[in-house]
């Protein structure tokens, strides 16, 4: 085998280049852990998991009932029975923040996994069959594209009212061809790679290629999306309940409890300040996290000399 | 056809199409509904009667759903939306005032975010990796993962109520007195929109610039000995020139959606506050009409990028890629 000459630097002599088409199934750790030496990504998950972990434990350590009447409406706050006053109708403010991280978090972990597993497996497909399979689903999810995601969802809700699952579901989808092209860009470019090349030769089923194949060589753009998407379906899952289309009354929820307390601002603005900062504060750690993430992808793939 | 031609014609009529589909989506919205719209107008009670069934046959209820979608469809194109089923008067009524305001909301909005992320995209690029660069990457990555409703609601506190006292908390634009004399009333909505929106394009921006900056051809005219000036100005800027217009497009593009829930907060009269009441009360034409119209603007937005992007960029435009 006759080398070709090419000059080589001190810095890839020490950290041999990976192979281009070698199938490296372990790219996602690498990025993970590319990530990890970032600060805005400890930061990130800093603030993700302390948010997350006062959703979890909140209503453990909660003064009172998210539906008791503690005092009159608007009550300022009162060290140390009521820390953070009382809302529109006299429930106490620190008891409902306690309650209301749960349903924003879940709601969207579940609408991003949504968006992904249907993203994922459109742009697996598009990325990987032939032209008119790929050409017709692409023009589907152009008309999806076609509404911006929070009049998506307003056009569902007013077909079939308020329901948790449609919310959830249509922000899933929303999300789903802006996954997809991320997916199908990836699947493309893999699928000229030689293991892939290999495995068609040997006449592996094409469903079988994509799963076992392609798909474990597209994770690190995933996870970057799923950071992404994560960050917006907060966004978009507590806009709703803002707007009074998500949680119901008396439910404790962050979006809700700003909708409801809005008319008190001036007299008794903690229960929208705390909720407001709550979410904000949260859709910061979850894009530092995706922004460490992508900039670990981005990193990576210079590295390798791939993308 | 010459090849750029052709480009453009295919964007037109893939544009064109994805409208004709978007029309198709809200169509067979009210079609899903429980009932028809003879139900809706006249109550539940009414079912059956000869009232009900004569109103069917008004409303060409009774004809098949392929008739029915080429007789809305055709009042649509000549702007016959219907009729609000609250408020019993044509939605085009109805909405013309807002889509006014929402009009001049917007364009408030993208003058103020348009230069504010050229000028902060430009310089982060050309200054990359400095202390202004890192500060408006930090600042612009965290306001770009606020929802808008979070920014417009610290703006209230900040500037209406808790901090200052210097501008309106609601922005109920009077209809009787000419707009120049309220303009206070579209500052905080139009600020809120402009941090939501700005800092996305400036992260856009920032990465085309470079992109260029580092391209063969920049290289080449700077391997050729020319003036970092001439560089720039005959190299550079006509390839980023793109991106500019591009970014003037995204910005209309996301401030359509982006609306909504600034002008719900701020109870400004505009297409996006009546969407939400028009939810609420399920008044199935004026959603219609409304996704419509924030559909519409928000694919022809695209596609406007799009074709600038093809004939300003010097690339594309011979062909090459």
């Amino acid at each position: 085998m006759s080398t070709p000459e090419i000059i080589v630097s001190d810095s890839e002599l020490v950290e041999p280049p990976v192979v281009h088409g070698d199938r490296r199934p372990s790219e996602w750790l690498m990025m993970l852990r590319e990530a990890w030496r970032m600060r805005r990504t400890k930061i990130g998950v800093g603030i993700f998991g302390a948010i997350v972990l006062l959703a979890v434990v909140g209503p453990w350590i909660a003064p009172y009932s998210p539906t008791e009447f503690v005092a009159p409406p608007f009550s300022p706050p009162n060290i140390p029975k009521l820390w953070l006053g009382s809302d529109y109708i006299g429930h106490d403010v620190l008891t409902r923040v306690l309650y209301g991280g749960r349903t924003v978090i879940l709601l969207a972990l579940a609408a991003t996994v949504i968006g992904l597993v249907l993203g994922v497996s459109l742009g697996l497909i598009t990325g990987y069959a032939r032209r008119w399979i790929d050409e017709s689903i692409m023009r589907i999810l152009d008309v999806v594209l076609a509404f911006p995601q929070i009049v998506l969802a307003l056009l569902f809700v007013s077909i079939l009212g308020p329901r948790l699952w449609l919310i959830v579901l249509i922000v899933g989808i929303g999300h789903a061809p802006r996954i997809a092209r991320v997916a199908r860009a990836a699947t493309l470019e893999v699928s000229q790679r030689d293991f892939v090349l290999a495995a068609e030769a040997f006449g592996i089923a094409r469903w079988k290629i994509l799963f076992n194949e392609i798909l474990p060589s597209i994770t690190s753009p995933l996870l970057v999306e799923f950071g992404l998407r994560l960050t917006y379906s907060i966004g978009l899952i507590a806009a709703l309940s803002f707007l009074g289309f998500g949680m119901q009354p008396p439910a404790a929820d962050w979006g809700l409890m700003i909708n409801e307390n809005r008319i008190g601002i001036i007299i008794q603005p903690w229960p929208v300040v705390v909720p407001v900062l709550l979410i904000g504060i949260l859709t910061i750690g979850t894009n530092l996290i995706a922004d460490g993430l992508g900039r670990a992808l981005i990193g990576i793939e210079r590295d390798t000399g791939v993308g | 056809m010459p090849p750029l031609l052709k480009l453009i014609m295919i964007r037109i009529g893939l544009g064109l199409l994805t409208l004709f589909l978007v029309s198709v989506v809200v169509f067979a919205a009210t079609q899903a509904l429980p009932g028809d719209t003879a139900r809706a107008i006249l109550g539940r009670d009414a079912v059956n009667t000869a009232r009900y069934e004569a109103l069917r046959e008004q409303l060409g209820l009774n004809r098949p759903i392929t008739s029915q979608y080429v007789g809305w469809l055709g009042n649509v194109l000549s702007g016959n939306l219907g009729n609000s089923l609250v408020q019993d008067k044509p939605v085009t009524e109805l909405l013309s005032r807002r889509v006014a305001n929402t009009f001049i909301l917007v364009f408030v909005a993208a003058l103020l975010s348009v230069p504010i992320s050229l000028f902060l995209g430009s310089l982060t690029a050309l200054r990359r990796d400095s202390k202004f660069d890192i500060s408006v990457s930090i600042g612009s990555l965290s306001l770009a993962a606020l929802p808008e409703f979070v920014i417009g609601i610290i703006l209230i506190l900040l500037f209406a109520t808790q901090v200052f006292h210097w501008l309106p908390a609601v922005s109920n634009v009077n209809p009787d007195v000419p707009i120049y004399q309220q303009l206070d009333l579209f500052i905080l909505p139009a600020i809120t929109l402009t941090l939501a929106v700005a800092p996305y394009i400036t992260r856009i921006l920032r990465a085309s610039t470079i992109e260029v900056l580092e391209s063969e051809y920049v290289m080449m005219a700077r391997l050729k000995g020319l003036p970092e000036r001439l560089v720039l100005n005959r190299h550079a800027v006509p390839n980023a020139l793109a991106p500019a217009l591009q970014v003037t497009a995204l910005n209309l593009a996301w401030l359509a959606g982006g609306v909504v829930v600034v002008e719900y907060l701020f109870a400004f009269p505009g297409i996006g506050s009546a969407l939400v009441d028009a939810v609420a009360n399920r008044d199935m034409p004026m959603v219609q009409a409304i996704c419509l119209i924030i559909a519409a603007v928000y694919v022809i937005a695209n596609l406007t990028a799009d074709i600038l992007t093809i004939l300003v960029s010097p690339r594309l435009r011979t062909g090459l890629r």
